[in-house]
């Protein structure tokens, strides 16, 4: 049955890729954003295309059990996963996004590279081993260890999916606009491709397909941003000093862009962002999941460690990326710019500087190469955030509190592909809904909420012995609702989005997290400690044992094995 | 009843409460070393801009905000690799000892 499936989904894909591109063809001339369809790009990016789905039709042999579905059996190395998490958190927006900072303004690019990684040693010291010890297919596994389990997975899987929601949002506006620079396809066309790719990956392979998907992603992301980086650096004999020289002497900022700019305004914004991103990181889902995939805490370990390096480095690139750009377009004006004209910006936008440079350093078959590999970032990013969704609707929301944990692994992997349909189709529904809406603020409130829902209870759960149910839950609805409704009245959606007079905006900070996270914080220690209930104190005394085998893994081995 | 009965002997192991606080001050400690070089980093842009933007010697261009920063990726990624590491060597075999002597009659 899943063999005819596929078939069915890849010639479904094969009519809407040739349905794309007739309108991409035909509609080449009457518009101006648009760029000519690139048929390098195109045949470049069909190659990924077939090489994954010849991989998603190998895991779907291998995608039996909902094991196999949410972990891929627990099978993946440490060196693997590291590279699949670095490839699910290295999102277009990164790429694009830092490095157009960074040719928009220089310095402050780097800040924010710094904020995105920061996150990554705090989730490794706290959280790695202790979620792969106590979990098993999603976060909520290790939220409600001891705790009990119809409030803390409702409460879990609401974070996960108000989460996913965003971010997802997020990834398929840009993926449609994106694609329609890139590849000139129709806005509409593209984020259905981007939908329909991502449920075959999710549908057929689980989170095998998934993993192999980010990691070949990972693979093409990183060799792609590192030629760039040296081909810029080789012009300058590999001395930085000359190519900063030489991108002062050109940009219109000048000396400006060797230091801070406007992007940190204020010291109590500079720490909420500073914390929103640090804390955040650690209540993904998407990411917390790919914890389960890995055999031991040793491996989990492994992962952060290499991801960590991975993302590290690829935050470097995207600077020398950015500062390349800086020296290398202006080189050309009539290829890169609007009319040729230094002032009127990049064509296609300032997110387009990485895009250009790589026609600059490589031509136009390293154009190509660049843009398909911004395609398959998106679609390993969607890829991770529909897991995430469905195993949270599966897992946590059908099994567990609906079916109270008397199902079988096939009922289940059943609920986890409708849910992956359900998931696909709100994507593309909602990312043609939201085309022409401002959702620049949409990836820091996702984080906003990991960082104020997710992460503490997440965090009390499992290293504080007096947590109880109703103190984890009723502060993670505190931070939910608090970053959501601070976020709400802040500048960037009161004013930006909702189109209030400017300087209305109630709350004057960039972002929420430090007040939302505190006050989450607050509510659990505060309701806990006046928790004092026969729950309550039975919970308090399953800790120990947590504790036991949150330390040394004893119990948790092969947990997510067959 | 098994189960237990293990959670009770590995409880009792003092190798155990070592395990647990050498692991828990060495995490914490990172943590707070992560914390205090990157809320450093940011405190100084948010109050000191001049400071980040100075040159980093007589007739050069590049600020010293920028090796700076690049330090503190490096640094990051140093700081999580060497914890990676001592959990994974020294911690780990100290909790396989744990297990084992837990787990043997």
């Amino acid at each position: 049955m899943t063999k005819t499936l596929l078939r069915n989904g890849l010639c479904l894909l094969a009519g809407m890729l040739a349905a794309g591109l007739v309108m991409a063809a035909g509609a080449d001339l009457g518009t101006t954003i648009k760029q000519e369809t690139n048929w390098t790009a195109i045949a470049m990016f069909g190659g990924f295309v077939i090489m994954t789905l010849f991989i998603t039709k190998w895991a779907a042999s291998k995608t039996k059990t909902a094991s196999d579905f949410y972990t891929a059996g627990g099978g993946i190395t440490g060196f693997q996963n590291g590279l699949a998490i670095a490839g699910d958190y290295m999102s277009a927006a990164s790429f694009l996004g830092i490095s157009g900072l960074v040719f928009a303004n220089g310095f402050d690019g780097l800040i924010f590279s710094i904020g995105w990684l920061v996150g990554w040693p705090v989730l490794t010291f706290l959280m790695a081993e202790r979620l792969r010890n106590l979990g098993k297919f999603t976060f909520a596994d290790v939220a409600s260890y001891r705790f009990a389990q119809t409030p803390t997975r409702v409460f879990a899987a609401c974070g996960t999916l108000v989460v996913v929601a965003f971010y997802m949002i997020a990834q398929m506006v840009g993926a449609g606009q994106l694609i329609k620079v890139l590849f000139g396809l129709e806005y509409t066309y593209a984020v259905m491709i981007v939908g329909v790719l991502m449920m075959c990956y999710v549908l057929f392979g689980g989170m095998t397909a998934t993993t192999w998907v980010q990691i070949i992603k990972a693979i093409m992301l990183l060799c792609g941003a590192s030629f760039m980086a040296l081909a810029v650096l080789w012009q300058f004999n590999f001395n930085p000093e000359a190519l900063f020289a030489k991108a002062v002497e050109i940009h219109s900022k000048h000396d400006a862009i060797m230091g801070p700019g406007a992007l940190i305004k204020d010291p109590i914004s500079a720490i909420s962002v500073g914390m929103t991103l640090m804390f955040g990181t650690a209540g993904l889902p998407h990411i917390l999941m790919r914890f389960f995939t890995v055999p031991s805490a040793k491996e989990a370990r492994k992962s952060v460690g290499w991801a960590t390096t991975w993302i590290g480095y690829f935050y470097i690139l995207t600077f020398i990326i950015g500062f390349g750009a800086v020296v290398m377009l202006t080189q050309s004006p009539e290829l890169y710019y609007v009319d040729g004209d230094l002032a009127k910006g990049l064509k296609g936008g300032g997110n387009m500087a990485a895009i250009h440079l790589s026609n600059a350093v490589g031509g136009n078959v390293f154009l190509g190469f660049i843009s398909a590999v911004a395609f398959a970032t998106i679609l390993a990013v969607v890829s991770g955030l529909t897991l995430s969704g469905a195993s949270a609707v599966s897992h946590d929301l059908y099994a567990t509190v609906f079916k109270k944990g008397q199902t079988d692994s096939a009922h289940e992997l059943r609920v986890s592909k409708i849910t992956t349909i359900c998931l696909g189709v709100v994507a593309v529904v909602l990312g043609i809904a939201f085309e022409k809406q401002n959702v620049a603020y949409m990836v820091m409130l996702a984080f906003a909420i990991a960082c104020s829902a997710n992460f503490p209870v997440l965090f009390m759960s499992v290293l504080w012995k007096d947590c109880t149910t109703k103190g984890a839950v009723t502060g993670g609805v505190v931070g939910l609702i608090s970053s959501v409704a601070l976020t709400i009245v802040s500048a960037p959606v009161w004013e930006a989005v909702m189109g209030h007079p400017k300087g209305s905006a109630m709350f004057p900070y960039s972002s929420p997290g430090l007040f939302s996270m505190s006050a989450a914080f607050l509510a659990i220690y505060l309701v806990s400690r006046m928790d004092n209930s026969e729950q309550a104190q039975r919970e308090r005394a399953l800790y120990p044992a947590q504790k036991v085998r949150s330390e040394t893994g004893m119990g948790a081995a092969g947990a997510s094995g067959h | 009843m098994r189960q237990e009965e293990l959670v009770a002997r590995i409880t009792a192991n003092p190798k155990y409460e070592k395990l647990v606080r050498m692991r828990s001050s060495y995490s914490i400690s990172m943590t707070i070393l992560v914390m205090v070089i990157y809320y450093g980093y940011i405190l100084l842009i948010a109050f000191d801009k001049e400071f980040l933007a100075q040159k980093m010697g007589a007739g050069m261009v590049t600020s010293i905000g920028i090796p700076m920063g690049v330090g503190v990726i490096i640094l990051t990624i140093l700081i999580t690799n060497i914890y990676v590491r001592r959990a994974n060597t020294e911690f780990d075999s100290l909790n396989n000892e744990i297990i084992n002597e837990a787990s043997q009659k």
